[in-house]
């Protein structure tokens, strides 16, 4: 499991961690909704930034059940992703990993209205929603071996300047 | 997620309400498509004031209906009052295909 990308950005410290594994079916996108949702009001966020990570997070899911794994030739049940939650005092931390087909062009892929599978009438809007909704945003991923997605929120971000620094 | 159809003349109305993401995506995707094949259907209006939640999933699920009612000469108007998804549906764009109205009578 990999370390954290952005602790560096919320100066507390860890509070709390989830780690899941669940198949890659279209019924699990909602788990994965409850998942992080079950976590995150841990930290009692607003209505905005409680459904700003629960829609990022959606985005990620789907994308390991539709791309990620979509076109693999192995039983749906086989097919992990795998869920890593971890809680700062101000802050959620998401992971979510497949062992699917990769993006060739990481770069491509997150523009706006990119998709590679329009005739399964995608937008090509789920990487645009997921940086815009978090606070961090990383894509990880080599072909034929899978994709690694980590999203941050931080909550209470009025309070940014007294609780968190981000770094340079 | 909630799905119910009705229809007024050529109007087809598309109450959604709970959860719209993927999985459910492609269940209303089959079900409105089998009725936009019926004459005189040609208008499509999705009332989307009680959904919860909805991601991108919702996106193309519209914008394939919108490509489906224009090949028809009709048109697309949608009601939503849910801000996440307002905001996601502004993002994209979808307001300049799917015109936004705040009741079914602004599209009959
Ligand atoms: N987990 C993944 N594995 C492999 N390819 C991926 C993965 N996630 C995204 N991609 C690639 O990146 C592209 C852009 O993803 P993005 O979520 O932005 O759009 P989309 O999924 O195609 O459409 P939408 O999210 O709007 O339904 C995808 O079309 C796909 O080619
Ligand atoms: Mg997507």
């Amino acid at each position: 499991m990999s370390e954290s990308m952005f602790c560096d950005m919320c100066n507390s410290k860890e509070i709390n961690r989830l780690n899941a594994e669940f198949s890659a079916k279209s019924c699990n996108e909602k788990l994965a909704r409850s998942l992080v949702s079950a976590m995150a009001v841990q930290l009692d966020p607003t209505i905005d930034e409680l459904s700003d990570i629960v829609t990022a997070v959606s985005e990620a899911v789907t994308n390991c059940i539709i791309h990620g794994y979509g076109k693999i030739n192995k039983k749906k049940e086989a097919c992990i992703i795998k869920f890593e939650c971890i809680l700062y005092e101000n802050a959620i931390e998401v992971g979510i990993t497949d062992e699917g087909c990769g993006i060739e062009d990481i770069e491509k892929a997150r523009e706006p209205l990119y998709t590679s599978s329009p005739e399964m009438e995608r937008s090509g809007m789920g990487f645009t929603i997921m940086e815009s909704f978090c606070d961090g945003f990383s894509v990880q991923s080599i072909v034929g071996e899978g994709t690694e997605i980590r999203l941050f929120k931080i909550f209470g971000g009025d309070n940014l300047c007294e609780n968190t620094t981000i770094p340079q | 997620m909630k799905f119910e159809l009705a229809k007024t003349g050529n109007l087809l109305i598309v109450k959604v309400s709970g959860e719209l993401d993927h999985h459910f995506a492609d269940e209303i995707r089959i079900r409105i498509d089998s009725e936009l094949i019926k004459p005189p259907v040609r208008d499509i209006l999705f009332d989307f004031n009680g959904l919860s939640f909805m991601d991108s999933s919702g996106i193309g699920m519209l914008m394939g209906r919108y490509k489906k009612v224009k090949a028809l000469g009709g048109k697309a108007w949608i009601i939503c009052n849910n801000p996440n998804a307002t905001r996601i549906l502004e993002m994209s764009g979808v307001f300049q295909f799917i015109e936004k109205c705040e009741s079914i009578h602004d599209a009959v």
